[in-house]
């Protein structure tokens, strides 16, 4: 769901422009408190393996596809604020080098993928784990991935609406549909790698180690 | 991370992305929308990207275009990664 230049109008592209550089350099404020030596290569491991399988679209229904988005995946490896970052990270690269997101519309994206697809949708996680038996991990890292993708979308058609480019009614329970089904993809794929990381390196999971 | 793991890792992703041209190339959710609901026309590209679309320029071959553009993209990715994380780290 990277927005691409046009879609939104100055008055929203430029509120979540700034939205996103006050959370951005909060990120980095706490990365910079929480970062260990060994968390360095990992840091650029996963921004380069969320960027592979953001180009590995799937086909979902009615000649639609979706990806990866890779903010839970990211949030629960390196903590929410470093996960921040990376998705920033990526999404910049996709911006300026693939021309994949406007730059315009940068700020909107960085604010539904990085923000709300991994800080917001972090906590989430944390709530589910909290409220859930602690064998039940698993199912938390599904919810909230899946959640993760609804929300961005959600954020996204609401800025599509205030820009005046589709009405509300129309462009929110469009991109909520479609993007219950690519949900489903991103909670399948985050789950299968956070149940493989459990298993093979427990210690690449943020959450154990510091609770 | 050991180098170890960390070469296969980059090696793992270098591949899936030399891949993507086996992916779906149906439009995605926010693209199916604007095209269903007539808002496509309305994209602007205010910045022309040295890659667009994950296409090498001047590579006929459209799969070798991508996967090129793919490798690349993870080489470049996770060396900015690494030397953010760095430059955090210093930064302490």
């Amino acid at each position: 769901m990277h927005i691409p230049d046009g879609f939104l109008s100055p008055p929203v592209f430029v509120s979540c422009w700034l939205i996103a550089l006050g959370t951005l350099s909060y990120a980095l404020k706490k990365t910079k408190e929480i970062l260990k030596d060994k968390m360095v290569p990992l840091m650029g491991v996963m921004a380069a393996f969320i960027f592979a399988a953001q180009m590995l679209n799937f086909p979902v229904l009615g000649g639609t596809s979706g990806h990866l988005l890779g903010g839970v995946l990211a949030a629960i490896t390196l903590g929410p604020y470093a996960g921040c970052v990376i998705l920033t990270l990526v999404l910049g690269v996709q911006c300026f080098i693939f021309q994949d997101g406007g730059v315009t519309a940068l700020g909107a994206n960085i604010f539904n993928m990085a923000v709300v697809g991994t800080i917001f949708s972090y906590y989430l996680y944390i709530v589910f784990r909290k409220t859930l038996s602690p064998k039940k991990i698993l199912v938390a890292v599904f919810i909230s991935s899946w959640c993760s993708v609804v929300m961005s979308a959600t954020f996204c058609a609401l800025e599509l609406a205030i820009s005046g480019i589709s009405p509300l009614k129309i462009v929110l329970p469009a991109m909520v549909f479609i993007h219950i089904f690519i949900g489903i993809g991103e909670a399948a794929i985050t789950t299968s790698i956070i149940s493989f990381l459990l298993k093979v390196r427990p210690d690449l999971i943020y959450y154990k180690e510091n609770k | 991370m050991k180098n170890r793991d960390v070469l296969i890792s980059i090696l793992a992703a270098s591949i899936l992305a030399a891949f993507s041209f086996l992916a779906s190339t149906y439009p995605d959710g926010l693209e199916r929308l604007a095209t269903d609901k007539n808002f496509l026309s309305q994209a602007r590209v205010f910045f022309k990207s040295p890659i667009p679309d994950y296409l090498v320029c001047g590579i006929q071959n459209e799969k070798i275009a991508t996967a090129l553009a793919g490798i690349f993209g993870v080489l470049v990715i996770y060396f900015l990664g690494l030397a953010l994380a760095k430059l955090l780290i210093h930064s302490k």
